[in-house]
């Protein structure tokens, strides 16, 4: 539980520091940070980070979820289960 | 709530937008005056932005065979072509295609974004894994959700990025398609085909390239860029518009697959829709024969294409790829691009403007697209037009930097 707990909180890590660029207002990024909404990362944006976490984990992540993506947390547990089945 | 309350964010991004000056999203053509003219609120305007590559909108055989196939056969099918029959002139537009492309057979469309729908679901399915470069058109993206696959993307015209990504693929239940473009709409640059191909073929996937914009641009003949890289054999299906360099509306897909036709009872963006307009469908097979008949025609396209790219950057524009007929000039923001392009129409030059989320990696684009049609005096003209608002640009910014 505490080695997926750690897993987990390095992820949110990395992905905060994917979303950075696109954090001009420097609000603190938190997991029920909206991506769109807060951060007005558009589709085409959200696909980039995407692919950017894809490549830290090798891992990938069909962009059909992307749909479901509103929140930090919500990639943050679409990576978990990426890494989890890989 | 109301129902369109959704969309409000990007109303009020366009509402800013018309406070700047003209709907760049939605400008009015008050009269389309030839293939590079058109008067815009009373303005004789030279039109860079049409993507009419070769200028056979107004060619007097192809508008005389469209007033013929009218007059003869009506002006609509009224049904589609699996429930309400094809037209021969149907099944001659789609053999005019297969000549000219060495294709087996192709299907036509009533839409370049139809085809694309009707190819993408036709020939993958929910167990299959699509693979779409990043910055696949909208028609490429809409046809892989609607085909129900799994979709990967991979970065912009990199096969080693596509290796990486196929390699873990473990899907073994279905087969991978692999989508690009010929020509890329918005910034003009060119996929590496052969290189693609040694990746599809490492990996037992089938090759899909839409060549929307390189058709009748690309290649000795005009094939696209299969043809220019010489890779025609290794493309399992090719899918194109009529609504480019071939001057009228519509869409095709076309292979050498032997089962190839079984599109046409499987593929519902082809089976339930209303089959193209006689007129529509007769100007195709006229323009097809133009350019077979004219290969000049696509060496006047790159001389023109040369032209506007070697001025253009000679004032110092940034231009995103090679020059090709699709020059996209970069510009700093969102501001800036919306001045030039108003301004622009205000001197009689019509551009794309083109700005995220339409674009790749967020840039802000005026696109020009070239025609054989321009005269060289309309290309200086139009280098000349952008040298002025240039120069009134970088005034404003020293008088407000002062």
């Amino acid at each position: 539980m505490d080695e997926m707990q750690n897993n987990s909180d390095s992820v949110f890590q990395d992905i905060c520091g994917f979303l950075e660029q696109y954090n001009r207002n420097k609000i603190e990024i938190t997991g029920s940070t909206d991506l769109n909404s807060d951060l007005n990362i558009d589709s085409v944006a959200a696909m980039d980070i995407i692919m950017e976490v894809e490549d830290r984990y090798d891992i990938d992540i069909p962009i059909n979820l992307v749909a479901d993506m509103r929140t930090v947390d919500d990639l943050v547990s679409a990576v978990q289960k990426q890494k989890e089945a890989g | 709530m109301d129902i369109l309350d959704k969309y409000g964010p990007i109303a009020e991004r366009r509402d800013s937008l018309l406070q700047v000056g003209l709907n760049p999203f939605g400008l009015r053509m008050d009269k389309i005056l030839s293939p590079t003219e058109a008067l815009i609120n009373g303005r004789k305007t030279i039109l860079v932005g049409t993507n009419n590559y070769l200028g056979l909108t107004f060619d007097p055989d192809c508008i005389e065979a469209g007033c013929e196939a009218m007059r003869e056969q009506g002006t609509g099918t009224t049904g589609s072509r699996i429930a309400n029959g094809s037209y021969a002139l149907h099944e001659e537009l789609e053999q005019a295609i297969a000549r000219y492309l060495k294709c087996k057979s192709a299907i036509v469309f009533p839409t370049g974004y139809q085809a694309n729908l009707g190819m993408i679901a036709g020939l993958a399915g929910p167990k299959d894994t699509i693979l779409l470069d990043a910055d696949s058109h909208a028609s490429i993206y809409d046809g892989c959700r609607l085909s129900g696959a799994t979709l990967i993307r991979f970065r912009h015209n990199d096969p080693a990025d596509l290796d990486r990504r196929l390699s873990r693929l473990k899907n073994e239940e279905g087969v991978a398609l692999v989508i690009v473009e010929g020509i890329y709409s918005m910034l003009g640059d060119i996929a590496p085909l052969k290189e693609f191909i040694e990746v599809k073929k490492r990996h037992g996937a089938f090759l899909l390239v839409d060549e929307a914009h390189s058709l009748g641009v690309m290649g000795a003949h005009g094939r696209g860029v299969a043809e220019a890289c010489g890779v025609e054999d290794d493309v399992d299906f090719v899918a194109g518009t009529f609504s480019k360099s071939l001057g009228a509306i519509g869409g095709f897909g076309a292979s050498n697959h032997p089962h190839f036709d079984r599109l046409r009872y499987c593929s519902r963006p082809y089976m339930f829709t209303a089959s193209a307009s006689p007129a529509s469908v007769v100007t195709v097979t006229k323009a097809i024969e133009k350019i077979e008949q004219d290969p000049g025609l696509i060496d006047k396209l790159w001389r023109n294409a040369n032209a506007l790219y070697q001025g253009l950057s000679d004032l110092g524009f940034e231009i995103c790829s090679p020059a090709s007929p699709v020059i996209a000039v970069r510009l700093s923001d969102e501001q800036t691009a919306v001045f030039f392009w108003n301004r622009l129409v205000e001197e009689g030059v019509y551009v794309n403007l083109a700005i995220p989320p339409g674009t790749p990696n967020g840039v802000c684009l005026l696109r020009c697209s070239v025609s054989a049609a321009h005269s060289e005096a309309q290309i200086e003209e139009v280098c000349g037009r952008f040298e002025k608002i240039l120069r009134e640009w970088e005034a404003q910014k020293a008088s407000a930097s002062a």
